[in-house]
């Protein structure tokens, strides 16, 4: 689908996270924290794809993903596809992958882990990427995405 | 395969081989508790046993294998009389302790405890219990009790009765048991089975068989090995259906008659009401003995991660 068609601008530096399944770019846009990003972003619901049916998609101006953001889109959108985009025109397309071992990424949901109580990070090793399964480094209790996210 | 200076965190870190080997140089270890009063393995050593938990067989079966091999026991056994209680961290009181100690033994409420206390020490940390999740010395004290009694662990008829859902011995040990290739069953009152996840991912990663049944009678009916954990009251709401529940899961002289001649009873300790003292006269009970199998386990594990 053409930018007319979307009938919203292009941007000129930042990145736009394409092929969200529908229904979860406000949690991805959630995840990014746009409303602390002091350029403008643009949440784009139900959008027609021909590879999914329909998608959201997400614009962020002015921003890079670090690693923990992209881990954490993965979590959620696995096949997720994030354009970079330098002087109006995409510079790199990438496809968010799940890594091997997450930490810091999201928190343990069990509240006896040791995470909860000591100042450290959460740290998960991914079991299985379909359907998401996480097992806590600390706890070794195993969690599904939506428990996590 | 050395051992020294590792972790003994939780069951999943360890491999079969290294559990066979743990229980080989227990072995050696009864054989020398038999022949000499005491050790000097470990003379000049110091094991820091840091109970943030009540125990009594885990602590002592510690302090007892620490002094049977020469070396000697610092620590505490509740908070109230440490800096925790001034609300120091845990990882302080880590960096702290191992300033002192040679080994670190800990069990916490919060599970994984023992794994974080790890990545800060530079000395072995040995779980005794973290929260609901593991506690490997037991498990390894559980195997080496199975196979000294009953010569081997591989085709056993092993029945787990009890709380399958809260306890973190039986889910140390049913890991430990599939990886042995026993043929389990898993007896518990609805609602207090190992959770779905868990008993896939032993079927997966072990390829072994199991039973689930909330029947006692026939649950134990066949096993080689019946080993009983407590059922909580506190888990139910309801103190009647708890105590229901109770008794129809308590072993007594009764129950056991139907079950093989030669199975044996095991159970972790301590007791509450699950299993009948009327059976601790019988031949088939056996976690008296078990218990001792503590010492020297728990001297295997410590000489080797010391050495």
């Amino acid at each position: 689908m053409s930018e007319k068609e979307l009938l919203v601008r292009k941007i000129e530096n930042g990145t736009v996270i394409d092929h969200i399944p529908a229904g979860l770019g406000l949690k991805v846009a959630n995840i990014l924290r746009i409303e602390k990003n002091n350029s403008s972003s643009v949440i784009l619901i139900n959008v027609d794809s021909k590879k999914l049916g329909k998608k959201d998609v997400v614009k962020v101006e002015n921003k890079v993903l670090d690693e923990k953001e992209v881990n954490k889109i993965a979590l959620i959108a696995p096949d997720a596809t994030l354009n970079i985009i330098k002087d109006w025109k995409v510079v790199e397309k990438k496809k968010v992958s799940l890594p091997e071992f997450l930490e810091g990424v999201v928190k343990c949901p069990n509240k006896n882990c040791i995470t909860n109580s000591e100042e450290i990070p959460a740290k998960f090793w991914v079991e299985k990427k379909n359907p998401i399964r996480l097992r806590c480094y600390y706890c070794e209790r195993v969690f599904g995405k939506d428990e996590v996210i | 395969m050395s051992f020294t200076g590792k972790d003994i965190i939780s069951i999943i870190d360890l491999s079969k081989q290294e559990i066979e080997e743990i229980l080989k140089e227990a072995e050696k270890m009864e054989r020398l508790l038999k022949e000499k009063e005491k050790l000097d393995l470990l003379s000049g050593k110091i094991l820091a046993n840091l109970f943030f938990e009540p125990s009594t067989r885990t602590r002592l079966s510690f302090a007892t294998a620490m002094q049977k091999l020469g070396g000697e026991v610092i620590g505490f056994e509740e908070i109230g009389t440490t800096s925790l209680a001034k609300g120091e961290t845990l990882a302080d009181t880590i960096k702290v302790v191992e300033k002192y100690s040679d080994v670190i033994v800990i069990r916490h409420p919060k599970e994984g405890s023992a794994r974080f206390a790890a990545e800060i020490s530079e000395k072995p940390v040995i779980n005794a219990g973290d929260g609901a999740n593991q506690h490997p010395t037991q498990t390894l004290l559980d195997l080496y009790t199975i196979n000294k009694l009953k010569g081997r662990i591989e085709g056993l008829k092993v029945a787990l009765v009890g709380d399958l859902k809260h306890g973190r011995v039986m889910r140390s040990l049913a890991y430990g048991l599939a990886m042995f290739k026993a043929s389990l069953t898993f007896v518990s009152p609805v609602g207090l089975e190992f959770p779905e996840d868990f008993t896939r991912e032993i079927v997966e990663k072990f390829d072994c068989e199991i039973i689930q049944t909330d029947n006692i009678a026939s649950g134990i009916k066949n096993a080689d090995v019946i080993y009983v954990c407590r059922i909580q009251k506190e888990r139910f709401e309801d103190a009647y259906e708890a105590e229901k529940v109770q008794k129809s899961f308590m072993l007594d002289a009764k129950t056991i008659e139907k079950t093989k001649e030669d199975a044996i009873i095991l159970h972790a300790l301590p007791r509450t009401v699950e299993i009948d003292r009327s059976i601790d006269k019988t031949q088939k009970a056996k976690y008296f003995e078990q218990a001792y199998y503590g010492v020297p386990v728990r001297m295997a594990i410590l000489k080797m991660v010391c050495l």
